[in-house]
């Protein structure tokens, strides 16, 4: 089942942070921009919204005590949940009781609103990192953000998968606006390039079906750096660990990019 | 740590239970280490088929479909499970006997086997239930899949006693597993079953699969897609 289509336009500051295919580096592109952002200033959260396989927690080598899981059942409130991670932005991890979620109800989507509505006063922006894929919880999870951010690879894979959401996306949630990070590129300008070819098949095969078109806007590249797979293998937040690292100059450009002017 | 031989192992009824199913003895020399893990080889392909189809039976079942839950979610492959219900099947049963009815389900369980390939698994999860979980099955191919098993069962007359036969059909629910997502196998059996009793509901001797989202990725658009890439490759 597909999400519904939006009724409401949601927040701005609510940002969906996807790709598609797994292992692209979503929940590491959530982490590391919400540090940048947090180092200018900004109060920012992370919302672990991939409930089926989280790991945002094995990224940030973080333990919690209290998860998204205790607030659904109610054993927790929300604010108990909600843990400082290195790099001083915050998290509200899914833990791994979340399983059982893996498949969106009704009722797991009022849960899921409610926390938004009520983390969303709090803070400057919400990134939320969803699952990978194109499964009902992925969807309805985006749906929720009011903006999209896809994180792509330049290979065929990526790129596939990357098209496909997008155009799920535009076909059932009205998307037309898409912000598109890419990540692991090998050589400047790989990024533009990908931005190209992806809007280049939008044009042809999406587009000519929509009633206004899709646009793709490119937020930004992150070359491909040893220090990110050292970083992800110290389980280290990369701004922290390797703030001159040519990545995390790359990722602090991009929230620069989305700071109010 | 107790010695093998403190207790008299008690193999006669093992062996019997295999004789019974129509299985060879283990080969080798009765009590070595390789008769007996033969023996027990034996005695665990026994216990996961079912008796009247030598199909899968429910508990290998369970464990494949765990198993593929796992995989998918870790691949992202895609995973058909189709859950399938003889329709009338109580009819052939009131009507010529209670032997008229296994061999229905027997010609039912081969058709299906004819019907898939060699690597999906074929299951017999109930009186008149079965079950396929079919891996690495793409979403755009399931309905095919799914038609195609129905009408197989659909034009295969079943013989049920002298020059009498009968034809049965089959209600054909299927749900594609949540690909990168670890769901469970329960709750997959749920949304299959959900399609089969909409396939019940509607008519009978039909296919439902649930609606997966419109992400398929034509040809044509993966050449456009790929077109300057592999260009890029070979600089």
């Amino acid at each position: 089942m597909t999400a519904p289509a939006l009724t409401t336009l949601p927040s701005s500051k609510i940002i969906a942070v996807t790709s598609g295919k797994g292992g692209v580096g979503k929940t590491f592109v959530a982490a590391n921009l919400a540090a940048a952002l947090a180092r200018a200033g900004r109060k920012v959260l992370v919302l672990d919204a991939d409930l089926g396989l989280a790991n945002l927690d094995v990224v940030l080598n973080l333990f919690p005590k209290i998860t998204l899981h205790d607030v659904f059942t109610g054993k927790h409130g929300l604010p108990d949940a909600l843990l400082r991670a290195p790099g001083g932005f915050w998290v509200l991890l899914a833990g791994s009781g979340m399983v059982e979620y893996s498949r969106m109800t009704g009722e797991i989507r009022d849960q899921f609103q409610k926390v938004i509505n009520e983390v969303e006063p709090r803070f400057d922006h919400v990134l939320l990192d969803t699952g990978a894929g194109i499964s009902d919880v992925v969807l309805y999870t985006v749906s929720l953000a009011g903006e999209v951010l896809v994180v792509v690879t330049p290979e065929p894979t990526s790129l596939t998968d990357a098209y496909a959401t997008i155009k799920v996306l535009a076909t059932t949630q009205g998307r037309r606006k898409i912000s598109l990070l890419v990540n692991q590129t090998r050589k400047l300008g790989e990024g533009r390039a990908v931005r190209q070819q992806l809007q280049q098949v939008i044009d042809r095969y999406v587009n000519p079906t929509l009633d206004s078109p899709v646009r793709l806007e490119l937020v930004g590249e992150i070359p491909a750096d040893a220090a990110v797979r050292e970083c992800v293998q110290r389980r280290t937040l990369m701004l922290e660990a390797l703030p001159g690292a040519p990545a995390s100059i790359a990722m602090v450009a991009v929230a620069t990019r989305m700071l109010p002017a | 740590m107790p010695t093998p031989n403190t207790v008299p192992l008690q193999l006669e009824r093992a062996l019997q239970l295999l004789a019974h199913s129509g299985q060879e003895p283990p080969p080798g020399d009765p009590g070595s280490a390789g008769w007996m893990q033969a023996l027990i080889d034996a005695l665990v392909e026994l216990s996961s088929r079912d008796a009247l189809t030598g199909l899968a039976n429910r508990r290998a079942f369970e464990l494949a479909l765990a198993r593929e839950i796992d995989r998918v979610a870790r691949s992202g492959e895609p995973a058909l499970l189709l859950v399938l219900d003889i329709d009338h099947f109580k009819r052939v049963n009131d009507s010529w006997g209670h032997n008229a009815g296994d061999q229905v389900i027997k010609a039912v369980a081969h058709a299906l086997i004819d019907s898939v390939r060699p690597m999906d698994l074929v299951a017999r999860v109930g009186g008149e239930e079965f079950a396929i979980i079919l891996p690495n099955c793409a979403s755009a191919f399931g309905e095919t899949v799914a038609e195609r098993v129905r009408r197989r069962v659909e034009r295969t007359p079943v013989q049920i006693g002298l020059g009498q036969q009968v034809s049965v059909s089959v209600s054909v629910g299927g749900a594609f597993a949540p690909q990168w997502v670890r769901s469970t196998p329960a709750l997959w059996v749920e949304r299959a079953d959900q399609q089969l009793y909409r396939a019940k509901s509607e008519g009978r001797n039909l296919v439902q699969l649930e609606p997966t989202a419109v992400s398929v990725v034509s040809s044509e658009e993966r050449r456009l897609l790929f077109e300057t890439f592999q260009i890029q490759d070979h600089e």
